[in-house]
């Protein structure tokens, strides 16, 4: 069984060096005619932005992506540029016409998105050519790798129950090396497919066949990004399978969040677009989904017929009648552990990281300012997209909607969700977006904590204030605290995992949706002292 | 100001510590030789096994006593001058209090054993007893063989520590059947079971002879008094109960049997002097408990009332019903009321076990009456509220089976195995009991 594993773990480290080794693959160049197409296609009005290109990369010999990404990067910066310095120019002699026309030559976008789609098309290499062959050295190595490493569990692991032995000698799950690369790693993959997608696009290549049979398109790396999330997903499920084997709960809402993620996130809104309809995830809902008030996705919705305007009124329905509702009856955990897929990823692949997120009374306050900002913040950049959208000025109160979006988009959908959200699990824990970034918490945590029929028991005296409640809550709550005072825990934070519940040795906590009465119930005394103490001192 | 001296940072001091701030401003100081905090005993054994850190069995940060203002210092007293009300420390300084709480709580009991001093020999109590453990057991390579000995509840835990690092555990119980002091036949039977099927080597009815130095006068084997026979091993584990710490009062005024005498107000026969925890001794148990209870809860419980006395609100303590639980490796066990090992003469039984031989129930109730007197559960969670009102209003065997699906405390979705239960009993006394569907409105009404 050892033997097997220690196989599993080299197949996947193997996998994962040839697929970070990709990257450094394959020569991008393209032809004349390539080149023509692509700029029809795109129907530049710079005129020299054609001779950039062609200098940069018309060329016999194989660039490799850092040379063929500075090139094309280049061409556009010096095509704007030629017009930049029309523009100073004109505007010095204060020709305003011939300043006002240079505008139009100019080409915006994102220098790495401009060259990550022509690398899209200039590849030649192993990963282009033979894709299927390194699809299987890749995603393929590592999937029979994980799973070989995965499944002895099953043995190794002993009879079924709680089993954490080791998890703070073991340098992959306590801040240690393994930690610190594992971060580094996360991190770095999504600087990489946020800022730089052309760096990646031989793992775009991979799966174009997987996107071209499911929506009929060549893959972006968006659709990359899905299908390693899914499939990382899936192995890390099979983990969770193994682990909680004897705890049902743990079972189905460990299979809900990977339905949800494949068929909701994954499927549906590609095969939405193979049949020219928006793409669209049922389930996310805003303030998650920041952008869905923005006024390219209305027009997009507005402009897409009847079910455009049934995704427009489901996304506000989903928002505002949906998700309270069934915060009253379940708690957020319906969203956050059963449905979400950020919240999918934290409880499959963030579940080794759990016990890393900080207890302290200050991270709690931390996590509640920030939170709220993120929410404040989202609020006022809906306010500001509904106003643009409504009344088509750019700009209110002297402010452009468009910066303030961008400026969300990158810190908060770009950085936070993803770079500090999911990179830093094996540092700061599971949880980090859904715990102090994610405004959709913030929002369903309001819910919860003033109206709703969850809570988690606890069991009267039984607590012996172990601590393994609060080690293993993946969103910081003192669990404990609460539970050896014999108070029922009652937080906005909650997700609702169960986990809590499963790690005490004592049967002290259970997770309920049960009438608003009584369901906070703060003691001093705990249940089994004298009657008349307990109703002295408890008398609030 | 009054200056309160607790001795003992455990549950017991640190529980009245809180109580005392929550309703007074008198000074509070709290002494304690073996750690600065407050941590949990109980969960010493799963930061050798790797679940957690040691800060993490902190339940209070650091910063919680100086905002408390609850001093506390780290030392040992050696002895206890009444007189003059000052406690003397080791190290030569003394400290004088008004009102001093004894809660020194347990140490391990060792019986005159051969070579029970030796290196390697530890029980598993206080903190050091943890620092001992991963300096003589940190794998199976430095310890090859670790005994155990000493079958109660701490006794299965230190097997399920050093388990957890692969180390072979040969575990010896004096009785014919583990924890069947405390424990009725069918559960004692599955906690065999449990301990065997991890592969601990379990030896019934075996009794220690001497533990054997090796030249360096560490552990090198034990030898087994029945038989005679000798098991090498490096670390021996003495869990055979624990015992009052006390041996500081000794010199004192203060009364003590095996313990530190208290009434019913935790006071001992010195004025001003209470004891409560682990270490205090009632002249007769309470409501058919233990003089000495060396459990979690009622540490607890005598902190919060010990703290209503001594903030002029004098106080009997007066535990509730009988509760406990523990954790046999893979098999949690709670117990509401009474379920003794032995069925007493007024007493009916009515015994459940799963086909997996991992969970079971015990029903312990009157004869004649039919009065529901406790419930062993293991392996199915319940609630403490619900047995807590079942035995205050005396309900009968019957109400309790008809309303089991109330008291499930098991996690979501979890299989329900009432339907089961409630047949199995019917069957075998001839009754018509029909389980009710859980009702919230009874699972919270008072009465």
């Amino acid at each position: 069984m050892k033997a097997i594993k220690q196989t599993g773990l080299s197949l996947f480290l193997l996998g994962l060096a040839i697929f970070i080794g990709t990257i450094f693959t394959g020569s991008f160049n393209l032809t004349q005619a390539e080149l023509d197409t692509f700029l029809k296609e795109k129907n530049y009005k710079s005129e020299i932005i054609a001779d950039e290109l062609q200098k940069a990369i018309v060329t016999s010999e194989g660039l490799n992506i850092f040379q063929f990404s500075s090139g094309v990067i280049g061409a556009y910066a010096a095509s704007n540029k030629h017009y930049d310095d029309l523009i100073k120019k004109y505007d010095s002699e204060k020709n305003w016409d011939k300043k006002g026309e240079q505008f139009q030559y100019k080409i915006s976008g994102k220098p790495h998105s401009l060259s990550f789609s022509l690398a899209k098309a200039a590849g030649k290499g192993p990963v282009p050519d033979s894709t299927g062959l390194m699809w299987f050295l890749t995603f393929g190595l590592a999937i029979i790798g994980a799973l070989m490493y995965i499944i002895p569990d099953v043995i190794l692991l002993g009879k079924p129950g709680i089993k954490n032995n080791g998890i703070f000698l073991n340098a992959a799950t306590n801040r240690g090396w393994i930690g610190w690369f594992a971060f580094i790693f996360l991190v770095t993959f999504y600087i990489l497919l946020y800022f730089y997608p052309d760096y990646i696009v031989n793992w775009v290549y991979l799966v174009d066949p997987i996107s071209k049979s499911i929506s009929g398109n060549p893959a972006s790396q968006w659709f990359l990004y899905g299908f390693l999330y899914c499939t990382v997903m899936t192995v890390m499920a099979i983990r969770m399978y193994i682990k909680y084997r004897h705890n049902k709960y743990q079972i189905l809402r460990t299979t809900s969040v990977l339905f949800f993620q494949i068929v909701f996130a994954f499927l549906i809104p590609e095969i939405l677009v193979r049949f020219e309809k928006p793409w669209y995830d049922f389930k996310n809902a805003f303030p998650l989904d920041y952008d869905f008030f923005f006024k390219w996705n209305l027009q997009e919705l507005l402009d897409s017929g009847a079910f455009g305007l049934f995704i427009l009124v489901w996304g506000i329905v989903l928002t505002i009648v949906v998700v309270p509702v069934m915060v009253y009856f379940f708690g957020k955990r319906w969203y956050c552990s059963w449905v979400c897929g950020c919240g999918g990823l934290a409880e499959t692949l963030g579940d080794p990281y759990r016990q890393l997120s900080s207890k302290t009374l200050l991270s709690w306050r931390m996590e509640r300012i920030i939170i709220h900002s993120v929410l404040i913040f989202v609020l006022v950049m809906t306010g500001f997209a509904l106003y643009t959208f409504f009344s088509g000025q750019g700009e209110v109160l002297g402010v452009k909607t468009q910066t303030i979006q961008d400026i969300y988009g990158f810190l908060i959908g770009s950085i936070f969700a993803g770079v500090i959200g999911t990179g830093f699990y094996p540092i700061f824990g599971n949880r980090v977006w859904c715990r102090f970034g994610c405004p959709l918490a913030a929002y369903l945590g309001f819910v919860q904590r003033f109206k709703s029929r969850f809570r988690i028991t606890t069991n009267g005296g039984q607590c012996i204030s172990c601590g393994n409640c609060s080690t293993y809550c993946e969103q910081g709550i003192d669990v404990r605290a609460y539970a050896q005072k014999g108070e029922n825990i009652v937080r906005s934070s909650c997700v609702g995992c169960g986990v809590c519940s499963a790690v005490c040795p004592r049967g002290v906590l259970k997770l309920e949706n049960g009438p608003e009465t009584g369901r906070i119930n703060p003691t001093d005394v705990l249940l089994g002292n004298d009657v008349d103490l307990m109703n002295l001192v408890n008398k609030k | 100001m009054e200056h309160i001296v607790i001795i003992g940072n455990g549950i017991s001091g640190v529980t009245a510590a809180r109580h005392i701030r929550k309703l007074s401003d008198k000074k509070i100081t709290i002494i304690s030789a073996e750690t600065e905090y407050f941590f949990s005993r109980t969960a010493l054994m799963y930061v050798y096994m790797g679940h957690m850190t040691f800060e993490h069995t902190q339940p209070y940060e650091n910063w919680f006593w100086k905002k408390n203002s609850i001093e506390l210092k780290k030392a040992f007293v050696k002895t206890v001058d009444t007189e003059n009300k000052t406690l003397h420390f080791e190290d030569g300084g003394f400290l004088s209090y008004d009102k001093l709480i004894i809660a020194t709580g347990s140490k391990p009991n060792k019986f005159g054993w051969p070579g029970q001093d030796l290196d390697g020999v530890m029980g598993m109590y206080h903190k050091q007893d943890l620092e001992n453990l991963e300096k003589y057991a940190p794998n199976n390579k430095v310890c090859k063989r670790a005994v155990i000995v000493g079958g109660g509840l701490i006794g299965i835990e230190m097997a399920e520590m050093l388990h957890s690092r692969h180390i072979p555990v040969t575990f010896l119980v004096r009785e014919n059947s583990f924890w069947n002091g405390v424990l009725p036949e069918g559960e004692s039977n599955m906690i065999n079971r449990e301990i065997l099927s991890s592969g601990i080597d379990l030896r019934l009815s075996t009794n220690l002879k001497e533990i054997v130095a090796d030249e360096n006068g560490q552990v090198k084997s034990i030898i087994i008094d029945e038989t005679g026979e000798e098991i090498p091993c490096q670390v021996v584990g003495l869990t055979a109960g624990v015992s009052p710490n006390i041996d500081f009062i000794k010199d004192s005024k203060i009364e003590i049997g095996r313990g530190i005498k208290v009434n019913r107000y935790l006071e001992t026969n010195i004025k001003d002097v209470y004891a409560i925890g682990d270490c205090a001794e009632q002249h007769e148990g309470i409501a058919q408990r233990r003089p000495i209870e060396a459990v979690w809860y009622t540490g607890r419980m005598m902190g919060e009332t010990i703290a209503q006395t001594i903030c002029d609100n004098k106080i009997q303590y007066k535990p509730g019903h009988w509760f406990n639980s523990a954790k046999f490796i893979d098999i949690e066990y709670q117990t509401y009321g009474w379920v003794w090992a032995q069925t007493k003469d007024h007493e009916s039984r009515f015994y459940w076990e799963h086909e997996s031989g991992k969970k079971c129930i015990h029903l312990n109730y009157d004869k004649t009456t039919r009065e529901f007197i406790g419930i062993n559960t293991f392996g199915i969670r319940m609630r403490h509220e619900f047995f807590d009102k079942i035995l205050n209003v005396n309900r009968t065997v019957d109400y309790v089976l008809e309303h089991l699906a109330d008291a499930n405390f098991d996690p979501e979705f979890y299989k329900l195995h009432e339907k089961e239960i409630v047949a199995k009993f019917n069957q075998e006394n001839n009754t018509n009991i029909q389980l009710k569907k859980k009702s919230w409105k009874r699972i919270f009404s008072k009465s």
